[in-house]
């Protein structure tokens, strides 16, 4: 058997209620179970959060930078999607 | 590789070097040119094997501790110190390389780590020494690195640099206790000042007409400031603090110069530097051992904790 080093889990940290979880590093651990409390060790040591998640790296699949401009680019021509596309007459209340 | 190729490269390398003169970030899967990739790794991974060979200096007094109060904090520094290893070790993976061959190169040899961890503790206020000095040095350092291009290293550089401070404080206010303690307490703190500051400042890297700082570093912002500047910064923080405590820098040739608002240093030792830096310091072997034997030890704790989690994984299955 190779010498291991354990797989890596991202994780994701709650710093207070109703907020996201966000991404915060990873960690090595042999299961889910050590991966949360190492997780809690090295990310939470000052009460940096309420709640953690972690996921297998391996799990985790990502957009890729070389093609960031033609992904994202369906949504730069649609401007009619945003609020400030309408112009509505001075002297209209809530809208 | 063909022309083509040539002008794509040429054409990224463009990209690249815009993208960091923007201010903007380099993120793991963005391209980068070989050279910033290996530069990183081998000042990341440095930096992971320094966080994490610093611990032993320091646990050599854990269990020494002169009171319940210290010890917790130590306990608590130490701590820190594995976690900044670990931050170090996330970050330096994310550019293809894994934790196995990093540790493989402290272990061998192959891979350095900080100078300063291979002289001895040989007193309680060295512990307090390291975290004023050694931790104070490292902070001028991280505080730059913190602004520098990769993404990942900038980030754990921002986290390190808040938990670092605690460690400089509470360093301090050793030396501040036993400055202010009997005669033999003082007598202690000006030993261990005297046998730290020279390595101390030694450990911010060769002087800059030893060390031409690459001026491709500095534009891919890998490097943010060269290695005599952070050590004024930090001898000119640093001596006002000696003085407050009534401990004397020791330096003969030290004097403030009321123009430039700096301090002047003597003459720096690189000869020692050098020779520790190459192995021959006080406690480079008794480190690369201490480290080894760690790794050896463990290795049937990682077997049996990843064969439980798959016997595990296989009785759910």
């Amino acid at each position: 058997m190779t010498d291991t080093q354990w797989p890596v889990w991202e994780v994701f940290v709650q710093a207070n209620p109703g907020i996201p979880h966000k991404h915060v590093g990873n960690v090595h651990a042999a299961d889910a179970e050590m991966a949360i409390q190492n997780a809690r060790d090295v990310y939470t040591r000052r009460s940096e959060g309420i709640s953690i998640w972690v996921v297998p790296a391996n799990s985790i699949s990502a957009s890729s930078p070389e093609d960031q401009g033609s992904f994202f680019e369906p949504s730069n021509d649609k401007p009619y999607r945003h609020p400030t596309f309408y112009k509505i007459p001075e002297g209209v209340k809530y809208l | 590789m063909n022309f083509i190729g040539i002008m794509e490269d040429e054409k990224k390398l463009a990209a690249f070097e815009a993208k960091i003169a923007s201010g903007q970030k380099i993120e793991p899967k963005d391209w980068m040119p070989e050279a910033y990739r290996k530069q990183l790794i081998r000042m990341m991974s440095q930096h992971a094997h320094s966080e994490i060979v610093g611990m032993l200096p320091e646990g050599n007094w854990i269990t020494r501790a002169p009171n319940l109060r210290r010890k917790a904090i130590l306990l608590a520094k130490v701590q820190d110190e594995a976690g900044h290893g670990l931050y170090l070790y996330s970050a330096t993976e994310t550019l293809g390389i894994d934790r196995t061959e990093l540790l493989d190169q402290l272990h061998t040899g192959k891979a350095k780590y900080s100078s300063i961890f291979n002289y001895p503790t040989l007193t309680w206020a060295d512990i307090g020494a390291i975290g004023w000095l050694v931790d104070g040095a490292a902070i001028m350092n991280q505080t730059a690195l913190a602004r520098g291009s990769y993404g990942p290293y900038s980030r754990a550089m921002v986290r390190i640099c808040k938990e670092e401070s605690f460690h400089n404080r509470q360093g301090y206010e050793i030396m501040m206790h036993l400055a202010q303690g009997t005669p033999e307490q003082k007598a202690m703190a000006q030993d261990a000042l005297n046998r730290w500051w020279w390595p101390s400042i030694m450990m911010l890297g060769p002087s800059d007409d030893q060390s031409p700082n690459s001026d491709q570093l500095m534009r891919w912002k890998v490097k943010m400031e060269s290695n005599d500047a952070i050590r004024q910064r930090f001898i000119d923080r640093t001596v006002p603090q000696a003085d407050f405590i009534g401990l004397s820098i020791p330096d003969k040739d030290l004097k403030f110069n009321e123009q430039t608002g700096h301090y002047e240093h003597g003459p720096i030792n690189w000869e020692e530097f050098f020779e520790v830096i190459k192995g021959n310091g006080p406690c480079n072997a008794k480190r690369l051992k201490a480290r080894n034997d760690a790794d050896k030890k463990g290795r049937w704790v990682r077997d049996a904790a990843m064969a439980y989690a798959e016997k595990k994984k296989a009785k759910a299955a």
